[in-house]
C-alpha cells in the first residue's frame, strides 16, 4: 500500500506490524500537522512505543506507509530517516555516560557524520556557539563540562531532548519525556516543549494526564494497536470509551 | 586539522607519557640491553602494534576481536614471502629439483612458483601488502558482520574461528605456505644481512619508529570526534544510530586500522626473528594479544605498550623456568586483571599516580584551564569492564 500526497508533515496510513502473528500495530492511520504537539496515550501494550519505532526505522512495518513531507520512510535506513529530519528520544534517557554534556551535544551536531567527516571535524566557533545555545535552552549551561553520568535523572532527560534539538529535526518524537521528573522539573519541561513547538512538530508519548492537558494540541488514544479516540485533550478525556479502557472511572 | 592547538591533540599528561615511553625505548633500553635482548624486545614490541590497534577497536569501539593474529600473520607472511624469494636464488637452491623456488615447495614436489607468489618478487608490492592485505580482509569481515549488526560475543567467536581457519589453511597447504614450520631461513633484505648485530640494532629502531607512527595516528583518532563517537557507540549504539550515523562504517573503519597496525607488527616480527610461522596466527596468540591489551589497560594507547612488554617479559622468565605452567599463569593474569583492574596498569596509574604528576606539572608549568585537561573519565571509569 502506498500513501498519497498530503499537506501534513507526517501521514501514517494503514500501518501494520505483526510479531509472529501478533499485530502490535493494526491498520493504523493518523496525520500530524506542522508545528503541532501530538500526544499519544494508551494503556500498557497499546503499541505506543512501537509506533515511534516504526516511524524512526527501528522496527520495520509489515504493511502500510509512513510519509514524512510526502517522502516514504518505511524503506529508509535509520540514519537516513534522521537526515530526513526525524529525531527520536528514547524512553529511558539514552545519553553517553562516559562523555561530558558538551561532547554529548557535539556528537548530535549535524555535521561530520561520515567516518572521514568525523576525522576532520573541527570544534569551531559556530559549533561551540550552537552547543552553548542549546545547553541554555535545556537548563544545562552550568554543566557543559560535567560527565553526563553524574547528571540527575531529570537533567539526563533534558540532555537527550537537547541532543535532538541540536540536530534541528522538523519532527521530534519523545517517549515519556517527563518520566521520573519532579514537579518543578515537569513544569520546566512543559515550558520547554511549548517553546520547541514554535519551530518543530512533536509527537509525545505520555501517561501523566495533567501534563498531557498542558502541552497537547491533539491527543491520539491507542488501544490494542488501534486508534480508540482522537481529538482535543478535553474531548478525549470526556470520551466514554477512553474512560472505560484507560482513564478509569 | 580538527585540532585547535597541539595541546588539543596531545594534552600534557599524554605528552608526558609519550616522552617517557620514547626515552625508555630509544635511549634507556638500547643502552642497557645487549644486542640479543634488544632484538628480543623488538620482537615483543611487534605485538604492541596489535595491542595499540586493540585499544582503538576494543577499548574505544567495544569491538572485541579474538582474531588479531590473522592480521599479524598476514603482514608477517607478506614480508616473509618477499624475503624467501630473495633467499631462493637459483644459485642458492641449485641442489633442488627445481632451482629458484622456495625450498619447501621443492620438498612438496611443486615445480613452478604459484601465481600468488609472483608479485612478492617486488619489495614495494610486499611492503604495500603488509598494510593493505590485512585491511582488505578486515574490510570484508567488517562488511559481512557489522552491516548485519553482528557484534559482541558473536563477533568475538567468529573472529576466533577465522583465526583457526587460517591456521588450518596454512598448515594444510604445506607446498604453498611452508606448512607448520612456516617460512624459514630468511637471510637478506635487498642484499642486506638481517642477522648481523648492526641489523638487529637498525631493525629495533625501525620497529620503534613505526610503533610511534602508529601511536600518533591512534592518538589522532582518539582525540578527534571519531574517538568520541566510538566511545558513544560502545555504550549507546542506538542513540548514535538515531543521531544520524551509519554505525557499521565506523566499526569497519576502526577494525581496518587495527588490522593495518597488526600487519605492520607482523612484518616487523618477521624481519627481527628471521621467520614467520602459523604459531603466530592462531587462536592462542590472538587471545594473548587481547591479554596484552587488557593488562596494559584497554583505554590507554601507551599502557598497551607497557602491557605487551610486561607480559612478554613475564612469559620469557616464567617460560624459561616452568614452561608447562605458563598458559595457566597467563589465564590467571587475565582473570585477575578483568576482575581486579578493569583498566589495567594505565587505570592504576590514572588513579594513584596521575593526580600527583598533574600537581607537579601544575607547579612547574602553571595551572591549565579545564578544557585542556585530559578526559579523566575515559581513563578511570570502570564502566563497561566486561566485553
Amino acid at each position: 500500500m502506498s500513501g498519497s500526497n498530503t499537506d501534513f508533515i507526517l501521514a501514517v496510513e494503514g500501518l501494520t506490524v505483526s510479531f509472529d502473528g501478533f499485530k502490535a500495530v493494526n491498520d493504523l492511520s493518523f496525520y500530524v500537522d506542522q508545528n503541532e504537539i501530538r500526544v499519544i496515550i494508551g494503556p500498557n501494550g497499546a503499541g505506543k512505543t512501537t509506533v515511534l519505532d516504526l516511524i524512526c526505522g527501528r522496527t520495520r512495518a509489515t504493511d502500510g506507509s509512513i510519509r514524512f513531507r510526502n517522502r516514504e520512510l518505511t524503506r529508509l535506513k535509520e540514519h537516513q530517516i534522521v537526515k530526513a529530519g526525524v529525531g527520536r528520544k528514547f524512553q529511558n534517557p539514552s545519553i553517553y555516560t562516559d562523555l561530558t554534556v558538551f561532547e554529548n551535544l557535539e556528537i548530535s551536531y549535524p555535521s561530520g557524520r561520515g567516518v572521514f567527516g568525523s576525522l576532520a571535524f573541527k570544534r569551531d566557533a559556530e559549533v561551540i556557539a550552537r552547543i552553548e545555545e542549546v545547553a541554555g535552552r535545556i537548563f544545562l549551561s552550568e554543566h557543559l563540562n560535567t560527565q553526563a553520568d553524574l547528571l540527575s535523572h531529570g537533567q539526563k532527560q533534558w540532555l537527550e531532548i537537547g541532543m535532538l534539538l541540536i540536530q534541528k529535526p522538523e519532527l521530534l518524537m519523545l517517549d515519556e519525556p517527563v518520566a521520573g521528573m519532579s514537579v518543578t522539573e515537569r513544569q520546566q519541561t512543559a515550558l520547554l516543549l511549548r517553546e520547541i513547538a514554535k519551530e518543530h512538530t512533536m509527537i509525545v508519548i505520555e501517561h501523566d494526564m495533567q501534563f498531557v492537558a498542558e502541552i497537547a494540541d491533539k491527543v491520539t488514544v491507542l488501544h490494542q494497536g488501534k486508534i480508540l479516540a482522537e481529538g482535543s485533550p478535553e474531548k478525549v478525556k470526556a470520551d466514554p470509551k477512553v474512560i472505560e479502557v484507560y482513564l478509569g472511572h | 586539522m580538527p585540532f585547535s592547538s597541539f595541546k588539543d591533540y596531545m594534552p600534557r599528561q599524554d605528552l608526558l607519557a609519550f616522552v617517557v615511553l620514547a626515552l625508555l625505548l630509544v635511549v634507556i633500553l638500547p643502552l642497557t640491553l645487549d644486542v640479543m635482548r634488544l632484538n628480543q624486545t623488538g620482537k615483543f614490541l611487534s605485538f604492541a602494534f596489535v595491542a595499540v590497534g586493540l585499544v582503538l577497536c576494543w577499548g574505544y569501539g567495544g569491538i572485541l576481536s579474538l582474531g588479531q593474529g590473522v592480521f599479524y600473520g598476514l603482514g608477517g607472511y607478506a614480508l616473509a614471502m618477499y624475503l624467501k624469494l630473495e633467499a631462493s636464488t637459483p644459485e642458492n637452491t641449485r641442489i633442488q629439483t627445481t632451482p629458484g623456488i622456495p625450498d619447501f615447495m621443492d620438498w612438496n614436489r611443486i615445480t613452478e612458483l604459484p601465481w600468488f607468489w609472483e608479485p612478492f618478487y617486488s619489495l614495494t608490492f610486499s611492503i604495500l601488502a603488509v598494510v593493505v592485505v590485512p585491511m582488505i580482509v578486515a574490510y570484508l569481515i567488517g562488511l559481512a558482520m557489522f552491516k548485519r549488526r553482528v557484534g559482541g560475543v558473536y563477533f568475538a567467536i567468529i573472529t576466533q574461528s577465522i583465526a583457526a581457519i587460517l591456521t588450518i589453511l596454512i598448515i594444510g597447504q604445506q607446498g604453498l605456505t611452508g606448512g607448520v614450520n612456516g617460512i624459514t631461513d630468511l637471510r637478506t633484505l635487498k642484499g642486506w644481512n638481517i642477522h648481523t648485530d648492526s641489523a638487529s640494532y637498525a631493525l629495533y629502531f625501525v620497529c620503534v619508529a613505526l610503533l610511534f607512527a602508529c601511536l600518533l595516528i591512534a592518538q589522532y583518532i582518539r582525540r578527534s570526534k571519531t574517538g568520541r563517537i566510538l566511545v558513544a557507540m560502545r555504550g549507546q549504539e542506538d542513540r548514535v544510530r538515531f543521531s544520524g550515523y551509519d554505525i557499521a562504517n565506523f566499526k569497519i573503519f576502526v577494525f581496518c586500522i587495527g588490522a593495518a597496525f597488526a600487519g605492520i607488527g607482523g612484518a616487523m616480527f618477521t624481519l627481527q626473528e628471521g621467520f614467520m610461522s602459523p604459531s603466530f596466527v592462531g587462536v592462542v596468540p590472538s587471545i594473548e594479544m587481547v591479554i596484552f591489551c587488557a593488562v596494559g589497560g584497554r583505554l590507554s594507547l601507551i599502557g598497551a605498550v607497557y602491557g605487551v612488554l610486561l607480559v612478554s617479559v613475564a612469559k620469557t622468565v616464567f617460560g624459561e623456568n616452568f614452561p608447562e605452567l605458563w598458559l595457566f599463569a597467563m589465564g590467571l593474569i587475565f582473570i585477575g586483571v578483568v576482575l581486579g583492574l578493569p583498566n589495567g596498569i594505565a587505570g592504576l596509574y590514572a588513579t594513584y599516580v596521575g593526580p600527583h604528576v598533574d600537581r607537579l606539572l601544575d607547579r612547574i608549568f602553571g595551572k591549565q584551564t579545564p578544557s585542556e585537561q585530559t578526559q579523566p573519565h575515559l581513563e578511570s571509569n570502570s564502566q563497561g569492564a566486561t566485553p
